[in-house]
């Protein structure tokens, strides 16, 4: 039942439908016969959580157990945050209103290094302290998955067990283990033993390695075609499929592309079966085909003619994110799209084919012009154009030459649009590259924020275009991005230090407070520059480094 | 479709809440009838939007479908507090709905008494009460009284006011009822149901 507490702040906040759950598809279980229960966190807002596919796929598999019960937790945006704290509403599940402080087992998923301080503050909103040695045997276990896993040790003094890869099976392992154990130390020391799990209490008796999990036979893996259809629209409402895990590429700064192997598809018939339940599951007018580089999927243009025969007469679109610029891919586009026409976008990530070719990236320029220049005859009118600058060995050609490949692009419009009235809009945006653990970059140097700056400055007088926008990331984050993705254990202090001067919701840019994570790495005796910018050396140990991927 | 939005559902939004209809109807396997041209969509027209954290017995929808059949109720599976009450081909047209019957629940930070609950009523019974509203030309002053009707005024454990707003042609609401109270009479909080449409004759509308 919601409390009329609650009621009170709902009617204050904006989008409250954010904290009220009761969503078509959320799962109610009655608490007589429920054994576990466990809060899966999200440490974001709901409109990006709801959003994302590891979410339904755990959320699924657990309550797929009887006597678990498994509910939803988002991170409040601040205006909730301020009357939860006001009206002392402990942070709770949205199925039940239940406070997860008194859960067993609170989960976080952790895939953006940004979000650490909203890890924090979800412990501390929900009364949980936050470190794991301050804790209490009565208290949740507090455990953590996702890509952050893969350099655990920043959130290692928090997290009582990290969960490196895959989580599908762990997580029903581990609730075994929950059963079977009657104490926190008995279950950490079990835990410890199965693969995949890593319990930083445990490291310094002698944990030489962990290695990481993986759904071996992906056909036979759970996957939820009956997920819960928020009553609000979040950032992708739609219904998705999932192609295959790993990638065939290997670009140098993608560390998905090293953590993620090896390469394990679904059949297409069963992807036809799934895309059509979840359609029909959900009344979505979307289906997006996911994976890390769809167009490396075998049976792709297979798999695209099965669903759009059912689809298209039902309205419903298909979409492919994550295409390579060639032609085939820009054809299927084509025909896929008939019902809506959404926007294409390409990442070449960098502007030279020397650059591209060093980064691994092996797409030719020849390759994108020739998909654009489909794209425009096809009656598209608008691409988004992705790049990184900082890239290891980039000089001033390379930021130049993206200005060149964008310029290229819109004179390809222009010869061989059939629309020239309609106009064009040419997206480009560049991130800063960071420096991410287990790729061939690992030990490199991220470019100083005002080298970062200069670079910046120097595309967009570049740019000439009208038609061509210039957006770029900001270089203040993606600086302590760079210094928490290679930190170590100390920078746990750092992270704590910051959220208690305030810091919450640092992925949102009118969110993050530069100044503050300064002050906080001042605070403890360390600095950014240690973690971000520095080279190391090929003898130096890596944090991560007894992670196995 | 005549359906109630209760509980949990009060804070999904009037925009949220047609896509929510849209996808239920879909699920259900109900054959929507949709717009040409470049980006198809299809026809379901909410009427009176209620705002968000306002509760309803008494909502209205119009739903274009194909075929000559009406779709069975219970296939339409919707979020918890939505209750699709009724489904029947219109005969009449959404502007003849006039008046708006709504139950209110005023709560405040101190006890009440039947002397406020007559206060209020004698305030909601004036000969006129001028009120500023926003429109989409701008602002407006108007006197609400010609377009309030049947107000009751009762002590509870809160105070309950119910009466009939005009809906359309000026569009009233709770608020600007709870606007024409002096300070004193302000609560801190209050909860706001629909409880029934009529038309100008005070025929309940169907």
């Amino acid at each position: 039942m919601i409390s009329q507490k609650l009621e009170k702040v709902l009617s204050k906040v904006q989008k409250p439908a954010r904290y009220s759950g009761g969503e078509y598809n959320q799962i109610i279980k009655d608490k007589q016969n429920v054994n576990v229960r466990v809060a899966f966190c999200f440490p974001d807002t709901y409109e990006i959580g709801m959003s994302n596919l590891g979410l339904k796929i755990l959320y699924g598999a657990l309550n797929n157990i009887d006597d678990v019960w498994c509910e939803r937790v988002f991170a409040p945006w601040t205006d909730m945050e301020h009357e939860m704290r006001e009206n002392a509403i402990p942070l709770y599940g949205l199925e039940s209103y239940d406070s997860i402080r008194d859960f067993d087992i609170v989960a976080f998923t952790i895939g953006y290094e940004l979000s650490y301080t909203n890890v924090l503050n979800m412990l501390d909103l929900a009364g949980i302290p936050l470190r794991s040695a301050d804790r209490e045997e009565d208290g949740p276990l507090v455990i953590a998955g996702g890509a952050c896993s893969y350099n655990p040790e920043p959130m290692a003094e928090f997290i009582d067990l990290f969960v490196v890869g895959e989580g599908e099976d762990v997580v029903v392992e581990l609730v075994d283990t929950f059963k079977s154990t009657d104490s926190k130390k008995a279950f950490l020391e079990a835990a410890s033993e199965l693969h995949g799990v890593y319990v930083p209490s445990l490291y310094d008796q002698g944990i030489t390695y962990v290695k990481k999990r993986i759904v071996e036979d992906l056909d036979s893996a759970y996957f939820p075609v009956d997920s819960i259809i928020p009553s609000t629209s979040i950032v992708h409402d739609r219904s998705v499929l999932e192609l295959f895990r790993g990638c065939i590429r290997g670009c140098k700064f993608c560390m998905a592309g090293y953590t993620g192997n090896p390469v394990r598809s679904r059949s297409p018939d069963l992807l036809t079966k799934q895309g059509i339940a979840a359609i029909s599951n959900s009344g979505y007018d979307e289906l997006a085909l996911l994976s890390l580089s769809t167009s490396d999927y075998k049976h792709l243009s297979e798999l695209c003619d099965g669903l759009l025969e059912w689809c298209e007469p039902r309205k419903v679109n298909l979409s492919l994110p994550s295409l390579r610029a060639d032609n085939f891919s820009i054809e299927l586009m084509e025909r896929v799209q008939k019902v809506r026409k959404s926007g294409l976008t390409f990442a070449p990530e960098a502007g030279s084919q020397r650059l591209r070719d060093y980064i691994n990236k092996n797409i030719k320029e020849d390759d994108l012009i020739n998909a654009c220049r489909v794209a425009f005859e096809g009656g598209w009118n608008s691409v988004k154009l992705y790049f990184m600058l900082g890239l290891p060995t980039e000089t001033d050609e390379d930021v130049t030459a993206i200005a060149d490949l964008a310029h290229t692009v819109l004179q390809t419009w222009r010869d061989f649009t059939n629309n020239k009235k309609r106009g064009v809009r040419i997206t480009v945006s560049t991130s800063c590259f960071i420096p991410k653990p287990h790729t061939p970059f690992q030990r490199e140097a991220q470019i100083p924020i005002d080298e970062y700056s200069r670079r910046v400055e120097l595309l967009r007088s570049s740019i000439r275009a009208k038609s061509i926008t210039y957006n770029w990331h900001s270089p203040q984050q993606g600086y302590i991005e760079a210094a928490l993705s290679r930190g170590d254990r100390q920078l746990g202090n750092v992270v704590e230090a910051v959220w208690k001067m305030g810091a919450r919701m640092d992925s949102w840019s009118d969110h993050f407070s530069y100044e503050k994570w300064i002050a906080a790495f001042d605070e403890c005796s360390t600095d950014a520059e240690h973690y971000a910018s520095r080279k190391r050396g090929v003898d130096e140990k890596l944090p991560w480094e007894f992670i196995q991927i | 479709m005549r359906y109630s939005k209760t509980g949990r559902a009060k804070y999904i939004s009037h925009l949220d809440l047609t896509a929510t209809l849209q996808r239920a109807l879909l699920r259900a396997g109900i054959k929507l009838k949709y717009s040409e041209g470049f980006n198809p969509h299809p026809y379901i027209s909410v009427a009176l939007p209620l705002s968000v954290g306002v509760e309803s017995i008494c909502e209205l929808v119009d739903v274009a479908i194909m075929g000559e059949s009406l779709p069975d109720v219970k296939a339409i599976k919707l979020p918890d507090g939505i209750i699709i009450t009724d489904i029947y081909f219109p005969s009449r047209k959404i502007n003849e709905i006039k008046w708006l019957e709504i139950s209110v629940k005023l709560y405040y930070d101190r006890e009440v008494d039947s002397e406020l609950a007559s206060n209020i009523m004698s305030v909601l019974t004036q000969d006129s009460i001028v009120i500023t509203k926003r429109t989409k030309r701008g602002t407006k002053d108007i006197d609400i009284i010609p377009h309030i009707r049947d107000v009751n005024v009762e002590c509870n454990d809160c105070i309950l006011l119910s009466a009939k707003i005009s809906a359309q042609e000026p569009t009233l609401n709770a608020v600007d009822l709870l606007n024409a109270l002096c300070d004193d009479f302000k609560p801190l909080h209050t909860d706001v149901k629909r409880i029934e449409l009529y038309d100008a004759k005070m025929v309940k509308f169907e």
